[in-house]
């Protein structure tokens, strides 16, 4: 039973790496869909076939694999960006650094004591560098796009995380946690455009200036 | 009983509330806290004389929380000027700012101040006495601000909140460390408990010191006082001065009667901190020139007269000398009653005198006491009172002192002796600089001859201001005489802080009421003798030409008011005596020539401990904090940052 879905597990911490590793913004939102995708698909998996969850899995597949990224494509394309230059952090650092992260998720989540036993023994680890990758993403890159691609990122750990104790969370939970990343995603990808609009850039280290 | 009690408090918040939006609400606010008032002290008269307590107990949605009241003696001796003085002074305050264009909604924080002291008093569970401590810091913060247009009203202010929050949170360190050995936060259970005297209890006992010390003003905590009572409206500083200090002094007897025993080193620490209060206060208080300014160091003077009383009980419970420690903490605590009393009354004659004569600056009044006679007559009595006169109320408290004190000394070993020595010492000197501080303000504000203008157009302020000023003053009187009386209601207080029987302590109250049963008779002969004279002086003088003339008449040919004693130099011997300590700048202009024409000096005395300490350690924290200043930029990536690097360090140290 472990095989499949570790090596799903895998491919999730592959795509955060590459997340880490990217600048070409289009790039980043496809991969960042795929992950959803994959961790939807996961949580098929554990999930089972009740009716909540596949529910609740397709939702989520739906909003990240078409709905966002199709958002997030017309932002990129009224703001016309498609390049994140000059991160704070370049791109080889912040592979090294997504490793270090990983090491660390990996240390931390194999400590964690979880109220049941996870069908993976990978699952918290994985969502545990998912979740950091993300804030990575928006901690490390300047163009406001990207650090939407972080948060969706963040998310995606959250629900992996949730998949490692699916049998205590109820599936309202996981639908409120997708209306509300349905709602930022919408606001921030509004924000982006008007902030492109004032500024004629979405460089949030520009923003800055706006402090009092 | 306690139903009279709740429906008081009720009272004062509804109709507080009343004052925020009616517009006759000031009237409501005043009405309400009179009758509040009176309900409330019906509960704590039955308490005081039958030595009972009533609770009430009312579940509450807050951790660890309880609505857990009571009305003991004790609480019921410190409800006693909450409802005593809080009416008065608000009759005054309701005329006063008539005066002042209103201040309407101050009333809101006026009877909050009021209900939360008195739910203060009656809390039994921590929890409710942080609340309502909290509640009573900031409605007197807000009262402070009243007059928020004048700048230096907002700085007091300012001060004054920094210093009551830092005083809270020895407070709240006290109570957690209280409530984790008791595993509840009842004081029931704090009792119960049983803490003994051991190097944890010191702790807490150097915890509530500093905490309630602040409050109360204990020096070096007492930098507040002398900037926020002269920026408050007189009716405010003298509820401050008069009854909230004394919510630091119920926190800390409150506390004491937590322990089983205490350690002599405890006592040695209050009569310490009491003779250092005390002398500093007086000290400081003579080198100033503005009435409440003066005033507010004299709060500081007769709480250390408090502790004093406080600390001299304390010894006699830890060295087993029963009549030293009964005498000793009843002298204390009937000064908590005294001090409320003609402190409150010397702040609304101040409050009057700034009302009608303008200037706080002593020396630009003068010659008050004919333009107003009744205010004069009225801060008479409460100066005599506050210098330890007799026979006034100020003369019994410190008598009970002194007599515990020489009962002390009497009793033979080392210790006691030298402890109780420096009391009373201590306790002289605060009583000879007092006498002379009180002449100063007296003899400069009320007599003589005017010297400004202001001063000379005085009138007496409205009856509503010295009707209040008149009843303390009487006060001050009958509570002298009922002295005897009184003492014997501490015998339901003192057996929880003397851990002597009911029995015991009564006996010493009543060697102590005899005794002052013998001073009141030699000081009605006195008063008798005295009447008697003015009388005889009456008789001569009628039927005889009398002329009245201006003060300062002798002999000059043109005498001016100029040429009076000033505020400083009236204190200058005292000043220079106790100069390396009060450290005064002296700005002399010295006339020169055969013909001098110009000369001047001004002296301003500042507050040592504000200078050389405070001062000093905010701006070393300021420093550090500002070093600190590049975190704070403006990034939010950088904010998130912090964030993530927080909530794992914090992960990976639980995981540990």
């Amino acid at each position: 039973m472990a095989f499949p879905m570790d090596s799903l597990l895998v491919c999730v911490v592959l795509i955060d790496l590459a997340l880490l590793a990217v600048n070409r913004l289009v790039t980043l939102v496809r991969i960042a869909a795929l992950q959803g995708v994959l961790i939807g698909g996961l949580s098929l998996y554990v999930g089972g076939a009740d009716a909540a969850s596949i529910l609740t899995a397709t939702a989520s597949l739906v909003l990240k694999g078409i709905v966002f990224p199709f958002m997030l494509m017309r932002a990129m394309r009224e703001a016309s960006i498609n390049r994140e230059v000059e991160p704070y952090i370049g791109l080889n650092l912040s592979i090294i650094f997504g490793l270090a992260l990983l090491a660390l998720s990996l240390w931390l989540g194999f400590k964690l004591p979880l109220p049941v036993a996870a069908a993976s023994t990978l699952i918290v680890p994985v969502a545990l560098f998912t979740i950091l990758a993300g804030l990575f993403l928006i901690v490390g890159r300047l163009k406001a796009l990207t650090q939407i691609v972080g948060y969706l990122v963040l998310e995606n750990g959250i629900y992996t995380f949730s998949l490692a104790i699916s049998h205590q969370s109820s599936w309202i939970v996981e639908l409120g946690i997708l209306l509300d990343v349905f709602v930022a995603v919408f606001i921030m990808g509004v924000i982006t455009y008007q902030i492109n609009r004032e500024f004629d850039h979405i460089d949030t280290n520009q923003l800055s200036d706006l402090k009092d | 009983m306690m139903t009279f009690f709740l429906s008081s408090v009720s009272l004062l918040m509804a109709t507080g509330l009343a004052a925020l939006f009616s517009r006759k609400g000031s009237l409501i606010a005043v009405a309400g806290c009179i009758l509040a008032a009176i309900l409330g002290l019906i509960p704590v008269l039955a308490s005081l004389f039958t030595s009972a307590a009533f609770t009430l107990r009312i579940g509450w949605n807050v951790p660890f929380g309880a609505f857990s009241l009571e009305i003991d003696p004790l609480s019921a001796f410190f409800l006693l000027p909450v409802f005593l003085l809080s009416p008065l002074a608000a009759l005054y305050g309701q005329a006063y700012l008539q005066n002042q264009g209103g201040h309407a909604k101050s009333w809101f924080f006026w009877n909050s101040l009021v209900a939360s002291m008195a739910v203060l008093v009656a809390a039994r569970n921590a929890v409710l006495f942080l609340v309502a401590w909290e509640i009573m810091s900031l409605c007197s913060f807000f009262l402070v601000v009243c007059e928020h247009r004048h700048a230096e009203s907002r700085r007091a202010g300012w001060i004054y909140l920094v210093s009551t929050h830092l005083g809270t949170a020895f407070i709240v360190a006290l109570f957690l460390l209280l409530g984790n050995s008791a595993h509840s936060f009842d004081f029931n259970e704090f009792i119960r408990s049983g803490i003994v005297s051991s190097p944890a209890a010191t702790l807490l006992f150097f915890l509530s010191v500093v905490g309630f010390g602040t409050k109360a003003g204990f020096v070096p905590f007492h930098v507040w006082l002398p900037e926020a009572h002269p920026a408050a409206p007189s009716h405010v500083s003298a509820l401050m001065s008069g009854v909230m200090i004394k919510m630091g002094i119920y926190g800390l007897v409150r506390t004491l009667t937590f322990f089983n025993a205490y350690p002599f080193s405890w006592a040695a620490v209050l009569i310490a901190v009491g003779a250092l209060s005390g002398i500093l206060g007086v000290l400081f208080a003579i080198a100033q020139h503005d009435v409440k300014r003066l005033l507010a160091y004299h709060s500081v003077e007769n709480i250390g007269i408090i502790t004093l009383g406080l600390g001299t009980g304390l010894l006699g419970t830890s060295l087993q000398l029963p009549f030293v420690a009964v005498i000793g903490f009843a002298g204390g605590l009937l000064h908590v009653l005294n001090h409320a009393v003609f402190k409150s009354l010397l702040f609304l004659g101040a409050g009057a005198v700034a009302l009608r004569a303008g200037p706080r600056d002593m020396d630009r009044l003068g010659g008050l006491l004919k333009r107003m006679p009744r205010t004069g007559i009225a801060f008479f009595i409460g100066a005599a009172a506050i210098a330890g006169v007799p026979p006034l109320n100020g003369f019994v408290s410190e008598l009970l002192i002194f007599y515990a004190g020489f009962d002390g000394i009497v009793a033979g070993s080392v210790p006691v002796v030298a402890a109780t020595v420096a009391a009373v010492a201590a306790l002289g000197l605060i009583g000879g600089l007092a006498v002379a501080c009180f002449t100063k303000v007296f003899g400069i504000v009320f007599l003589g001859e005017p010297r400004s203008r202001e001063a000379e157009q005085a009138h007496e302020a409205d009856a509503l201001m010295t009707v209040p000023m008149l009843v303390l003053a009487s006060l001050c009187g009958i509570i002298a005489l009922a002295s005897p009386l009184i003492l014997r209601v501490f015998k339901g207080i003192l057996p929880g802080l003397t851990h002597l029987s009911a029995a015991e302590c009564s006996f010493r109250l009543d060697r102590a009421a005899h005794t002052l049963e013998g001073f009141l008779a030699a000081a009605a002969a006195v008063i008798v003798m005295a009447t008697a004279l003015v009388w005889a002086r009456r008789r001569l003088l009628s039927g005889r030409s009398q002329t009245v003339v201006v003060t300062w008449d002798c002999g000059y040919v043109k005498p001016s008011a100029s040429m009076q004693y000033t505020s400083s130099s009236f204190a200058q011997p005292l000043v220079d005596l106790f100069g390396s300590i009060l450290r005064t700048h002296k700005h002399l202009e010295a006339p020169a020539g055969h013909f001098p024409s110009i000369g001047s000096m001004r002296t301003h005395t500042a507050d040592i401990f504000r200078r050389l300490l405070f001062d000093p350690l905010f701006a070393a924290v300021q420093h550090a904090l500002i070093m600190g200043h590049f975190l704070q930029h403006g990034r939010i990536h950088l904010y998130v940052l912090y964030i993530a690097l927080t909530l794992l360090i914090l992960l990976a140290v639980k995981l540990q």
